[in-house]
């Protein structure tokens, strides 16, 4: 088992110096930051004055070894364009990102989960027929269309028609709480009414996915023989679905929404950049396109620390769920 | 003879699929009186199983108990009871105990989980009353240190504990009959023994009626009081254990006996049955075993009926008394 | 216990069984004929537009953010689906706007396929540490969100087709390498490929004409989830500005011009543009998805 986590960690950290280097070399070639800071009309002095106290007129493997310097220590270096460290940036805009992608999991879930069940109670049904030809629709319109659509629904076509329906906020967070210091949304009423949208947006994928997920599940469980022997028993239905096929299905989706959730936050990049949410997606599309060289490298780290943390999370849930998982471990 | 635990007539139970009616059971007759063991024996398709599965009202569509089979449990009509009445009755005065033991325990529920649900589907006690119970059932089948197994998953328990497991779970309100569907075909033979042993004495003690289906025939010559021989979905020959056995008067019962290896047929070429089941979608016209009888007549194009050919022997044959 | 019953079924090649197989199934069939439509709106979209989107000299500003059914100015034409900022017919946009989504997406895909396959056999074949080192990198390239690294790679790249091309490339192969190599795993254990190698047939020879045909029910399944993925990513891209240049708009690209008037009611720019993507993609996804049942290897033999 500490095998496996030292062998994962240490993938990571390849990955993690692999990338950086390619993203360092590639916005090193493709542009120049200073051109886009700093107005044209400025002088070739001042210019290289700002080149120098950004560490730039150094060859890159230089840049690259004194950034790999300071990256050891915690330092990623500062954004060119807001001055502040690049870390601090994005864990600024993380709580936003997290709360976004939390609330729209429990929305698919919400929805997804008893959907997916009654899809695969009565397979026949015309319910079931509607539900599973909606999760196609789920996972195949784009993301950020669905986005807009909304936006145009809900903040602009029935707000004019109809006269009194509230017309829901497309952008930006709302009203905010300091919690243990993290400013959220999720706990005042306008934040809430401004979180809505975007996470609806993000929902529909992962809710399509849970859809099929509970239903393959159920329809794979129901015929099996415990189901029958629960019926033998005579257990009301009730605690025949919710408990012995519930159980089973949780599993899978289980699994899926902890790999689900950083597909989300990557998702999140569109979501928020259709609403304004101010989230680190959104950061990192800007720093992309204005060329915030250690932004983007930051967020890279970030992420591939996160993904790595998040599969290992995935495993040990699964072996929680799962008694037949937990035994095979404990016995290696 | 004392009024049946269990009276079956007429039972019919058709499955009604795309490429037509198969009539898995057609026709069958039974009574199983108080404390009695009946072996349901067939091969596979036969309809034993099917017919296990009617008397707890357990067929999944496309199948259905047609219009006009009748099967009363001390004289309630179960066929016309209602859903909630039929739950009742699942589990607490009738129970069933399944072939595989390895499938019917849900794999991520705790046996105490599984127990616990039992009791109190059917009686409103606390869940430590419930604990006790399942406790006690667990000693009662012969479980070493049930504490321990009652916290444990089902796949830390090999086949044979997970059969007594069933076996306790069905036991745990006493029922009036146990619908017991090949428990030990999926078993070691040794195990088997012990099962077989442990069930005999429970029916022996608790007055518990038992259904014990089988495609084995040595199994339920050594337990059952009576056996009953299903073929394509109807009783062929029915009668006390020792009568049919010794006394066989269908030939499809014949062929049977004759196939199971005994120190006799040492040496000797096994005696089998020739061709195979018919599909129960077309059946023949007449008796179904004609196509596989070695004594067929003409007279065979017509379906015979179940007669008593002894005092307490049914046989469903043009020549039972002939052969 | 059917075995009496059994009737004896007409002979049909295996296409043949797919083929009816496949029509059996009314939503799947609906989805190919959304796709017939897309492909073929794509592939005719310079003779059958009302206009050429891309000749500016014939637009005429002042027909600019018309709604759906108006005439233009000088009365020649009918916007029906209405005309963008820049007074584009709506309709001819989303006709060229087609042709080059679909383009990037099959494209992508086929040489993703290429890759993809060339590596799972090859790993396949090899075994041992190539085998180990190739499904390492092909694990770590899917334990990545595709949209975030085509964003990265998009942002090292730049602009243009080829480069949204390469980066579709790189983050599908890694999906084809994984099946063909799990799909060739199954089928290297079988009993002809050893009699193939037995008879000392060169490895290219049994891996391409041997082991190859066998993957492939399973590749074409993955190819169609992939092409409706990879036309949606594309549209992504683009929606974000790291995709394609104005110069040749995708439909993503139209649909990102239409939101700044969005919040203005000039809902058509963005709307219309979605419902052609979203027709293509759901397209692709009905059909693959009845596809992937009919084509089961299950239920080949």
């Amino acid at each position: 088992m500490l095998v496996y986590i030292i062998r994962r960690l240490m993938q990571a950290a390849l990955v993690m110096v692999v990338m950086s280097a390619l993203v360092f070399a590639g916005i090193f070639m493709i542009g120049d930051p200073v051109a886009m800071m700093i107005s044209p009309d400025a002088s070739d002095i001042e210019r290289d004055a700002v080149r120098a106290s950004l560490g730039l007129d150094k060859p890159l493997w230089l840049q690259y070894l004194a950034f790999v310097n300071a990256a050891v220590h915690g330092d990623f270096g500062k954004s060119f364009l807001a001055g502040q460290p690049a870390m601090q940036l994005i864990f600024e805009r993380m709580p936003a990102t997290l709360e976004l992608v939390f609330f729209s999991t429990v929305i698919a879930l919400a929805l997804g989960l008893p959907m997916g069940v009654y899809a695969g109670l009565r397979p026949k049904s015309v319910g079931a027929k509607t539900i599973m030809t909606g999760s196609i629709l789920g996972f195949s319109l784009p993301n950020f269309w669905v986005g807009l659509m909304l936006i145009m629904v809900f903040a602009v076509l029935l707000p004019d028609l109809i006269p009194g329906f509230p017309r829901l906020p497309a952008s930006g967070r709302g009203a905010t709480v300091n919690v243990l210091g993290v400013r959220l949304s999720l706990f005042t009423a306008d934040g809430l009414l401004h979180l809505l949208l975007p996470a609806l947006t993000l929902a529909l994928y992962k809710g399509a996915l849970i859809v099929r997920l509970a239903r393959a599940t159920a329809r794979e469980v129901l015929p099996m023989d415990y189901v029958k022997f629960a019926r033998a028993k005579g257990l009301s239905e009730n605690r025949i679905v919710g408990v012995h096929v519930l159980k089973n299905i949780m599993i899978p989706i289980a699994t899926v929404n902890g790999l689900e959730f950083g597909q989300s936050v990557a998702f999140a990049v569109i979501t928020e950049t259709v609403f304004a949410w101010p989230g680190m997606g959104k950061l990192l599309l800007d720093s992309i396109l204005l060329l915030d060289r250690p932004v983007v490298v930051a967020y890279l780290m970030i992420i591939v620390v996160f993904f790595v943390v998040l599969n290992l999370l995935v495993d040990l849930l699964y072996s929680v769920l799962d008694p037949r998982v937990r035994l095979e471990s404990r016995a290696t | 003879m004392s009024t049946p635990t269990l009276s079956v007539t007429n039972l019919r139970t058709h499955f009604f699929t795309k490429e037509g009616v198969a009539k898995a059971v057609d026709g069958v007759d039974f009574d199983v009186a108080p404390g009695e063991i009946l072996g349901l024996v067939g091969e596979s398709g036969s309809g034993k199983t099917v017919t296990g599965f009617s008397i707890l009202g357990l067929i999944d569509p496309p199948g259905r108990i047609v219009e006009g089979s009748s099967i009363r449990l001390n004289g309630e009509e179960l066929t016309k009871a209602k859903p909630d009445r039929l739950r009742a009755i699942r589990g607490a005065e009738i129970a069933m105990i399944f072939q595989d033991p390895m499938m019917t325990l849900n794999p991520v529920l705790r046996v105490d989980t599984q127990m616990i649900e039992t009791v109190q589907a059917h009686l409103k006690v606390s869940r430590a009353e419930a604990l006790a119970r399942s406790r006690a059932a667990l000693v009662q089948v012969g479980i070493a240190s049930p504490d321990e197994r009652l916290r444990a998953y089902p796949h830390q328990f090999s086949g044979g504990m997970r059969q007594r497991v069933a076996i306790a779970i069905a036991l745990l309100h006493k029922p009036k009959l146990i619908v017991a569907d090949e428990p030990t075909t999926a078993l070691d033979v040794t195990i088997q023994g012990q099962i077989l042993f442990e069930a005999q004495r429970l029916c022996r003690d608790s007055g518990t009626s038992m259904i014990w289906v089988t495609h084995d025939l040595a199994v339920v010559a050594g337990l059952a009081d009576r056996i009953a021989v299903m073929y394509a979905g109807r009783i062929v020959e029915i009668g006390r254990t020792a009568d049919v056995i010794e006394r066989p008067m269908h030939p499809y019962t014949k062929g049977l006996i004759g196939s199971v290896p005994s120190q006799n047929t040492r040496g000797h070429k096994l005696a089998q049955i020739p061709g195979m089941t018919p599909s129960l979608l077309k059946l023949p016209a007449g008796c179904s075993f004609k196509s596989r009888c070695p004594i067929a007549v003409e007279q065979c194009n017509t379906m015979p009926e179940l007669v008593e050919h002894r005092p307490g022997h049914w046989a469903r044959c043009w020549r039972a008394i002939a052969a | 216990m059917s075995e009496t019953s059994l009737v004896a079924p007409k002979p049909q090649t295996p296409f043949q069984r797919v083929v009816s197989d496949f029509c059996e199934d009314k939503l799947a069939v609906f989805g190919l004929v959304l796709v017939a439509l897309a492909l073929f709106v794509a592939i005719f979209a310079p003779w059958i537009s009302p206009q050429n989107p891309f000749d500016i000299g014939s637009l005429d500003l002042l027909d600019a953010k018309a709604p759906p059914g108006s005439v233009s100015g000088d009365g020649k034409l009918t916007y029906w689906l209405g005309t963008d900022g820049q007074a584009r017919d709506m309709m001819s946009a989303i006709f060229y706007g087609m042709r080059t989504s679909l383009f990037v997406g099959f494209v992508s895909v086929v040489a993703a396929l290429g890759i993809g396959v060339v590596v799972g056999l090859v790993a396949a074949y090899a075994g041992g540490r190539t085998d180990a080192l190739l499904m390492r990198i092909v694990d770590i390239m899917l334990s990545f969100p595709a949209i975030l690294v085509a964003l990265i790679l998009l942002s090292v790249l730049g602009k243009g087709i080829d480069k949204v091309l390469i980066a579709l490339i790189l983050v599908q192969w890694a999906y084809f390498a994984r099946a063909a190599r799990s799909a060739a795993l199954v089928e290297r254990n079988k009993e002809y490929v050893e009699a193939a190698a037995c008879l000392a047939l060169p490895p290219s020879r049994i891996v391409f004409r041997h082991m190859l045909p066998n993957c492939l029910p399973s590749l074409i399944v993955i190819a169609t989830i992939t092409l409706a993925r990879a036309i949606a990513l594309e549209a992504t891209l683009s929606f974000l500005g790291v995709g394609v240049p104005v110069t040749e708009p995708s439909l993503g690209m139209l649909i990102s011009n239409g939101f700044e008037f969005l919040m203005s009611g000039s809902y058509w720019i963005s709307f219309f543009p979605g419902i052609a993507l979203a027709i293509a993609i759901v397209g692709i996804n009905l059909a693959g998805d009845h596809l992937r049942d009919v084509l089961n290897p299950r239920n080949l033999r």
